[in-house]
C-alpha cells in the first residue's frame, strides 16, 4: 500500500467499493419506543470498505438506526425492533445470534469520548480479554500496540501506557475509544457524531482516521455536521422524521440531490 | 406588661407597618408598580423587618441582661457578714431572696407592713399563699426582696417602653426612606442571606457546644483516673458509686469496651455488607423499573424501624432461636444437649445489627452505582461484554472508591448503634473471641453508668463522657475519610 500514491490508494478502494458487496442490509427497520414509533420501514444497505454517513435534523432516527446495527438499542427499556438486519448472511436480530459475539463483529464508538476509568492499557486490552484473543502478555502487548497505531494515538501515549485514560485531552480519549473499538478486529465499527465533543483541530484528527480505517473496516457514522459528512463519507443517507429520505453516493447527495428535502436540509433551510 | 403580649404587639406593629409600607410605596408612584424599582410587596417587608427585628434583638438582649444586672445589684446589697460567705451560700440566700419576692406579689400591703416588722411570721404567711420557703428568713432578706420586686417592676415597664418605641421608630425610618428607586428588595434580599446564615451557625455552634461539654466533663475524668490507664487498660470494672463515699476506685479499661464495639461491628459488617452490595448491584443493573419501583421502598421501610424494635427482636426472637438451634446441633452431634450459643452474644447482636445495616449499605451503594456513567456501561457493552462482564469490570471498580466511603459511614453506625448492643450483646465486659459468647460495647456502658441516680462528680458518672468523646472521635475520623473518598471519587466525572 505504501508503495501506491494516495489518489492510487482512493482509486483502488473507490474501485472496490462501487462493485462492493453490501456488508449489511436493513430491511423494513421499524423501531418503537414504549407506545412512540421512532422508525418507520428503512431500507438501508452498508457497503463494504465504505464510510456511510447518516445525516438528519435532531431526532430523526439516525442514531436510533445507527443502534440497531449493533442492537445496542436491546439495553434500553421499552425498545422492540422490527424488521430483518443482516451482517453478511446473518439475521442479527435471529435468536440463534449471540449479541455479545454480534457486538464483537460490530464496534461502537460513542458521541462522548467515554475511556474507562482504567490505564491506557487496560482500556485496549478489555475487549481482546473478555473475548480471549490473546495467548499471552506478549500477544496482547502486540495487539495493544497495533490498535493504538491504527488509531494514530502511539505516538502520543506510548511512554504512558500505564497512566489513567481519564487524563488524555478530548480529541485523545476519543481516538483511545476508536483505539478500544479496532482491538477486538470488528468487520463494521459505527460511529455516534463521534466530533461532536471535540474541536476543530481534534476533529479534524479523527476524520483522518477514519479516512485511514475505511481500508479495513466498513464504517457508519452518525453526523451533524454536513461538511464532516461531505469529507469522510462515499455514501451518505439522509433521515428526516423517522423515514429514510435518500440515500446515495455523498457527491451526488451534496450536489444533486434526488429528494427537495434533502435539497433543504443541506442548504440550511430546515432543521 | 409580661413578654408573649410585646411579642404579639410587635406582630401587629410589623403587620401594619408591611400594609402601610407596601402602600405607600404604590401611592408615590401613582399606582403604576413598573416604575418602582422593586415589587410593592418587597417595599412592605422592609418596613416589617425595620419594625420587629431591631426591637426583638433589644427585647431579648433586655430578657438577658436584666435579671443579671438586678441579681448583681442585689448581691452587692447584702449585710458584710452575708458577703463573707461561699458563693454557693450566697447562692441560697439569693434563691430564698427570690422565692420571697415571688411570693410577697401575691400578698397584700397590710400583710407585707406587718411582715417587715416581723420576719418571722413570713414563713407562715407565704406558705398560706403556696410558696414553701427552705428555711427561716432572715431581716435583710425582706428588704433586699421588696427592692428586688421594684427593679424588676421598674425593668419591665422601661423595656416595655424601649421595645415598642424601637419597633414605632425602626418603621417610622423605614417608611420614610421608601422612594421609587429605593431597593427594597435587595435590602430584604440582605436580610433573608443574613437569617440562614443564622440559622447554620446555630447549627454549627451547637455542635462545638456539645463536643466541649463533653470535652470538659471527660477532662474531669481524666483528673481523677490517668489517661492511660483509661485507654490501655484492659479490665473494666467501675465499681458503684456511693453517694458521699468519694474513695470507691474502680478499674475503667477501655480496651474490652473498644473490641467487644468493633467485634460486633465485624460481625453485622459481615451480614450486611454482602447483601447489601448484591442487593444493590440487583437494585441498579438487573430489576426492571416495576420491581424497583416496589422492592426498593420496602428495602428502605428497614431503615426506618427504630432500633430498640430491632432490640427486642434479638432479644426474644432471635437470641433464643441461635440457642435453641446450638444445643440441638450440639446433641446430634455429641449427644450432649448443652447449647454453645448464649442467647446474648456477638453472633446476636451482630446479626441484628448487621439486618439493621443490609438497607444503609444498598441505598449508598445503590445510589453510587447508579451514579457511575451510562457511557461507561455503553462502552463495555459495545465492545461486546456481557452485563455482568460490564458490572464486575467496568461499574463496581469505578464505583469502587464511592462503595468503600459509603461502607465506612455504615460502619460508624455500626459503631455507634446502642440499643440493639444494649439488648442483645449482654453487659459482661470481657475480652475474648468467641462469638458465642457476651462481649459489651461502648455504649452499653454509657448507658449503664448513666442509668439511675447519678452523682456527677465521681469518676463512676464522668468514664461516660470520656466514652462518648472517644465514640465521637472514632464516628467523626470514619466519617470524615468516608466523605473524602466519597468527594475524590466524584470529581472523577465531573
Amino acid at each position: 500500500m505504501n508503495m501506491m500514491s494516495e489518489s492510487a490508494v482512493e482509486k483502488a478502494l473507490d474501485q472496490k467499493m462501487s462493485d462492493a458487496s453490501h456488508k449489511m442490509i436493513g430491511k423494513d427497520v421499524s423501531v418503537y419506543y414504549g407506545e412512540k414509533r421512532a422508525l418507520f420501514d428503512v431500507n438501508l444497505n452498508v457497503r463494504e470498505n465504505t464510510v456511510t454517513a447518516l445525516i438528519g435534523p435532531s431526532g430523526c432516527g439516525k442514531s436510533t438506526f445507527l443502534r440497531c446495527l449493533n442492537r445496542m438499542n436491546d439495553t434500553i427499556e421499552n425498545c422492540r425492533v422490527t424488521g430483518k438486519i443482516t451482517l453478511d448472511a446473518d439475521d442479527i436480530y435471529d435468536q440463534a445470534i449471540d449479541v455479545v459475539e454480534l457486538r464483537a463483529r460490530v464496534g461502537m464508538v460513542f458521541q462522548k469520548p467515554n475511556p474507562f476509568p482504567k490505564t491506557i492499557y487496560e482500556n485496549i486490552s478489555y475487549g481482546p480479554r473478555i473475548h480471549g484473543l490473546s495467548k499471552n502478555k506478549a500477544d496482547m502487548d502486540q495487539i495493544v500496540e497495533a490498535s493504538l497505531q491504527r488509531a494514530g494515538l502511539w505516538g502520543e501515549v506510548k511512554d504512558r501506557l500505564h497512566e489513567s485514560g481519564t487524563g488524555l485531552s478530548g480529541g485523545q480519549q476519543q481516538r483511545l475509544c476508536i483505539a478500544r473499538a479496532i482491538a477486538v478486529s470488528p468487520e463494521v465499527i459505527l460511529m455516534d457524531e463521534p466530533c461532536s465533543a471535540l474541536d476543530p483541530i481534534a476533529t479534524a484528527k479523527v476524520e483522518e482516521l477514519i479516512h485511514e480505517l475505511r481500508a479495513n473496516y466498513t464504517i457508519v457514522i452518525v453526523t451533524h455536521s454536513m461538511q464532516q459528512a461531505a469529507r469522510v463519507s462515499q455514501r451518505t443517507a439522509m433521515f428526516h422524521l423517522g423515514q429514510l429520505v435518500e440515500e446515495n453516493d455523498t457527491d451526488k447527495m451534496f450536489t444533486n440531490p434526488d429528494d427537495q428535502r434533502t435539497q433543504d436540509y443541506i442548504m440550511g433551510r430546515f432543521g | 406588661m409580661n413578654t408573649s403580649l410585646i411579642l404579639l404587639i410587635l406582630a401587629i406593629i410589623g403587620m401594619a407597618a408591611y400594609v402601610a409600607g407596601a402602600r405607600h410605596a404604590m401611592a408615590l408612584v401613582g399606582g403604576i408598580s413598573s416604575k418602582l424599582h422593586s415589587r410593592p410587596g418587597y417595599y412592605g417587608s422592609f418596613v416589617a423587618v425595620w419594625a420587629i427585628l431591631p426591637a426583638v434583638v433589644i427585647l431579648f438582649v433586655w430578657l438577658v441582661a436584666s435579671p443579671m444586672y438586678i441579681s448583681s445589684s442585689v448581691r452587692g446589697a447584702f449585710p458584710e457578714e452575708v458577703k463573707t460567705q461561699s458563693q454557693a451560700e450566697q447562692g441560697l440566700s439569693y434563691g430564698m431572696i427570690t422565692s420571697i419576692a415571688r411570693g410577697m406579689n401575691a400578698l397584700t400591703g397590710d400583710e407585707i407592713a406587718r411582715i417587715e416588722n416581723n420576719p418571722v411570721e413570713l414563713r407562715t404567711a407565704l406558705g398560706a399563699k403556696g410558696v414553701a420557703l427552705a428555711g427561716d428568713p432572715q431581716p435583710f432578706m425582706v428588704k433586699a426582696a421588696a427592692e428586688l420586686n421594684r427593679m424588676t417592676f421598674v425593668s419591665r415597664i422601661l423595656m416595655t417602653i424601649v421595645v415598642l418605641g424601637a419597633s414605632i421608630g425602626g418603621a417610622l425610618f423605614a417608611y420614610r426612606q421608601i422612594a421609587p428607586r429605593f431597593r427594597a428588595r435587595n435590602r430584604v434580599e440582605k436580610v433573608v442571606l443574613g437569617s440562614l446564615v443564622v440559622a447554620s451557625s446555630i447549627a454549627i455552634l451547637t455542635t462545638v457546644g456539645i463536643v466541649a461539654s463533653m470535652l470538659t466533663e471527660a477532662a474531669h475524668f481524666f483528673t481523677a483516673i490517668p489517661a492511660w490507664e483509661f485507654f490501655f487498660g484492659t479490665v473494666w470494672d467501675p465499681r458503684f458509686a456511693a453517694a458521699g463515699s468519694g474513695g470507691s476506685e474502680g478499674q475503667f479499661g477501655l480496651i474490652p469496651l473498644l473490641l467487644g464495639t468493633l467485634y460486633i461491628g465485624f460481625v453485622a459488617m459481615l451480614f450486611a455488607v454482602p447483601i447489601g452490595l448484591f442487593s444493590a448491584i440487583y437494585m441498579s443493573e438487573y430489576a426492571s423499573p416495576k420491581v424497583r419501583a416496589v422492592a426498593k421502598p420496602l428495602l428502605e421501610v428497614l431503615a426506618g424501624i427504630p432500633t430498640i424494635v430491632y432490640g427486642f427482636f434479638a432479644l426474644t426472637t432471635v437470641g433464643p432461636f441461635l440457642r435453641d438451634i446450638s444445643s440441638q446441633l450440639n446433641g446430634l452431634v455429641t449427644g450432649d444437649y448443652a447449647n454453645f450459643i448464649q442467647a446474648q452474644s456477638v453472633l446476636t447482636a451482630g446479626f441484628v445489627m448487621g439486618i439493621m445495616l443490609i438497607p444503609y449499605v444498598s441505598s449508598l451503594s445503590d445510589d453510587i452505582i447508579t451514579a457511575v456513567p451510562r457511557a461507561l456501561r455503553d462502552g463495555s457493552l459495545g465492545l461486546g461484554a456481557t452485563r455482568s462482564e460490564t458490572i464486575k469490570k467496568v461499574v463496581l471498580p469505578a464505583a469502587l472508591p464511592g462503595i468503600v466511603g459509603a461502607l465506612l459511614m455504615t460502619a460508624s453506625r455500626a459503631v455507634g448503634e446502642t440499643m440493639i448492643v444494649v439488648l442483645a450483646a449482654g453487659v459482661a465486659a470481657r475480652l475474648q473471641i468467641n462469638p458465642f459468647e457476651p462481649m459489651t460495647t461502648v455504649t452499653v456502658k454509657i448507658v449503664n453508668q448513666l442509668t439511675g441516680d447519678l452523682e456527677f462528680t465521681s469518676p463512676q458518672t464522668l468514664v461516660a463522657f470520656a466514652l462518648g468523646i472517644t465514640l465521637f472521635a472514632i464516628t467523626l475520623c470514619l466519617n470524615i475519610y468516608a466523605l473524602y473518598i466519597v468527594r475524590k471519587y466524584r470529581e472523577q466525572y465531573e
